[in-house]
């Protein structure tokens, strides 16, 4: 049972007076449980895919199927509340709220949806242990380094028991010994919480985390292979 | 989102630009302040020229002696002596409309106690003057109709007059000399304080009328009255009243039909009418200057949102993204505007009615704070923050997700 599943979606971007393609026919098929990276050059369309996977944006046309619910007819309301249960983003510059803690910041997407705050508190501190970052609930974003940063994004993604985490450059910011320290947190959601997780890089190293590698090449999937494990 | 978080996070928001939301609240505070204030001004004016008007009787209806027409010239009202003692007994005479009536004799002249002297204004009048009125004396004995028709040599003293010719003494028996006639002090009056036109009203002698008339006033017209006063049953009444007078006064004098009258009536309490509406109309000017201040504050608040939903558009971006509603940002929003304004509304109530307190106390102008006035000002300031508020919680909640995270 596929929980991602596109067809032939489309997006065109009214640029002046000609049409940009940033999706053009993507048909693509994502399981429960796989670790994918997603790679192309600038302006191959990947995160324009992001968008639509995360229903932040709608297609031109095309369908698009998450967890066998159509997408593409869904309210404004209801895409925000698809966003808050199912869909957890990390993002290349962390989005933290600055002048909020650590333990705030995780509980944000919970604010949106109706779980009480002593519930609330207790799901964004298993999130930040998860995580590994207990003794830092209370700093600020601007106390904490880039990795931790990235790891609280990362516990604000996981914290509503969202499914699927869809991840935007997640590593652009840090340095490579932090960006494998994420990577690894990443392969364990996804081994131990049996999350589904997508990655948006432009770094080999980082897609030769993954299991499965897509490639975008002008709006288009270009490749699509499972990295035959070592 | 639940109500309390969302007050949580409009307060941290607030607290976090604390210079920027107390000037923005400043506006308000002023607009606020300056209502209460002047709506307090406004309804102090008009309880004070009612209370000023009240001092002359209520529901009073004055008759002056016609204009005196001579080769083709008209002069004052008044000038032609018209009214005698016996137009008072005609209007009191079967009249249904009518409470009570008396005559005025009015001049001035100088007062003498020993070697104090004071001039002074002189009318003589009828005991029922002072029930009119609503006049009680605080010392001595009151006029009586003896006193008017024995013609005994007697006077009534306002307190002014008193207090300038006698200082600390007991005025009550004393011999003062009017155009060199003795008269004993009887009674004095209780204070009435200032007319409308700043006029002392306790700078007053009443002797008799009668005695006014053959004693003090008379040797031009003898017999002649200056005023009638005299005062209707009730308010609804006053029309009738004035008819009745009219009517009474015509058949007094024998003024055939279509003729004109030899005299004016008129009725105080259209002039009180014309005076509170005209206190009103200052008071509504008052008040809606100062709803334009309120204004001003109300338009700082939507520039102050708009650059707020502008310099927080990261942030709405990222709350859209994790799943807040357009409406949940919407609702943030409206909420951070109607606390700015609240709050201004607040303080502004209580700068309003302390400098209200202290204008009442410092320039002794009489100041009316309501509570209905406090209300409305609060709830227009509430009002002010949701509408100026909207569009900009408006503007915000329909933010494209993808290019607000993308906003730097």
């Amino acid at each position: 049972m596929s929980l991602i599943k596109t067809e032939q979606l489309n997006k065109t971007y009214d640029v002046g007076d000609h049409c940009v393609r940033a999706l053009d026919d993507v048909t693509v098929n994502i399981n429960q449980g796989e670790l994918i990276a997603i790679i192309g050059s600038s302006g191959s369309g990947k995160s324009t895919f992001m968008n639509m996977i995360g229903c932040l944006d709608v297609a031109t046309s095309g369908k698009y199927y998450l967890d066998e619910t159509d997408v593409t007819t869904l309210s404004v309301n209801h895409l925000s509340e698809i966003r808050n249960k199912k869909i957890g983003f990390v993002f290349q510059g962390f989005n933290l709220l600055s002048r909020t803690t650590a333990l705030e910041n995780v509980e944000l997407p919970m604010i949106y949806s109706s779980i009480s705050t002593k519930q609330r508190m207790a799901m964004a501190k298993e999130a930040l242990s998860l995580v590994g970052l207990s003794d830092r609930e209370a700093h600020l974003p601007n106390q904490l380094s880039g990795g931790q940063q990235q790891r609280v994004a990362t516990a604000r993604a996981i914290v509503n028991n969202a499914p699927i985490i869809l991840a935007d450059e997640p590593t652009g910011n840090l340095d490579s010994q932090t960006s494998y320290e994420i990577m690894e947190l990443f392969c364990k959601l996804n081994k131990e919480n049996s999350k589904t997780i997508i990655i948006v890089t432009h770094e080999s190293d980082i897609a030769n985390f993954c299991e499965r590698i897509i490639e975008f090449k002008d709006g288009k999937i270009v490749k699509d292979k499972e990295k035959i494990n070592l | 989102m639940n109500l309390i978080t969302t007050i949580k996070i409009a307060v941290r928001a607030l607290i976090a630009n604390k210079i920027r939301s107390g000037l923005t609240t400043l506006g308000i505070i002023i607009g606020v302040s300056a209502v209460i204030i002047m709506i307090s001004v406004g309804e102090g004016a008009t309880q004070k020229v009612s209370i000023s008007f009240s001092a002359l009787g209520s529901n009073i209806l004055l008759v002056h002696s016609g204009t005196a027409f001579t080769k083709g010239m008209r002069s004052a009202i008044g000038s032609k002596p018209t009214l005698k003692m016996k137009d008072v007994t005609a209007i009191l005479k079967n009249n249904s409309a009518i409470k009570t009536a008396a005559p005025l004799v009015s001049g001035s002249s100088q007062v003498i106690y020993k070697n104090q002297n004071w001039f002074t204004s002189i009318k003589g009048t009828t005991p029922e003057f002072f029930v009119m009125q609503e006049w009680n004396v605080v010392l001595g004995s009151k006029l009586t109709e003896k006193d008017v028709s024995r013609e005994t040599k007697i006077c009534i003293m306002g307190q002014t007059v008193a207090s300038n010719l006698f200082g600390d003494l007991d005025p009550i028996g004393k011999s003062v000399r009017i155009k060199g006639i003795p008269f004993k002090v009887t009674a004095l009056l209780e204070k009435k304080g200032q007319s409308l036109m700043g006029i002392d009203m306790d700078d007053v002698i009443y002797v008799p009328v009668t005695v006014a008339q053959k004693r003090l006033f008379g040797s031009e017209f003898p017999g002649m009255i200056h005023i009638i006063m005299a005062q209707a049953i009730n308010k609804q009444r006053i029309k009738a009243a004035e008819n009745e007078l009219t009517l009474a006064l015509r058949q007094s004098h024998r003024i055939s039909y279509g003729k004109e009258d030899d005299f004016t009536v008129k009725n105080l309490a259209q002039i009180l009418d014309i005076a509170e509406s005209s206190t009103k109309i200052f008071s509504l000017l008052l008040g809606s200057i100062a709803s334009i201040s309120l204004l001003v504050g109300g338009i700082g608040i939507m520039n102050i949102m708009l650059v707020s939903v502008t310099e927080r558009t990261k942030e709405i971006g990222i709350r859209l993204a994790i799943g807040a509603k357009p409406r949940d940002i919407r609702l943030q929003f409206l909420v951070e505007a109607l606390i700015l304004s609240l709050m201004g509304g607040f303080i502004g109530i209580t700068i309003g009615v302390t400098l209200s307190c202290l204008i009442a106390h410092f320039i002794k102008f009489p100041i009316i704070i309501s509570l209905p006035s406090i209300l409305l000002a609060f709830v227009v300031s509430g009002m002010t923050g949701i509408f100026f508020g909207f569009y900009p919680a408006f503007k915000a909640s329909k933010l494209n997700p993808i290019d607000a995270l993308r906003y730097e």
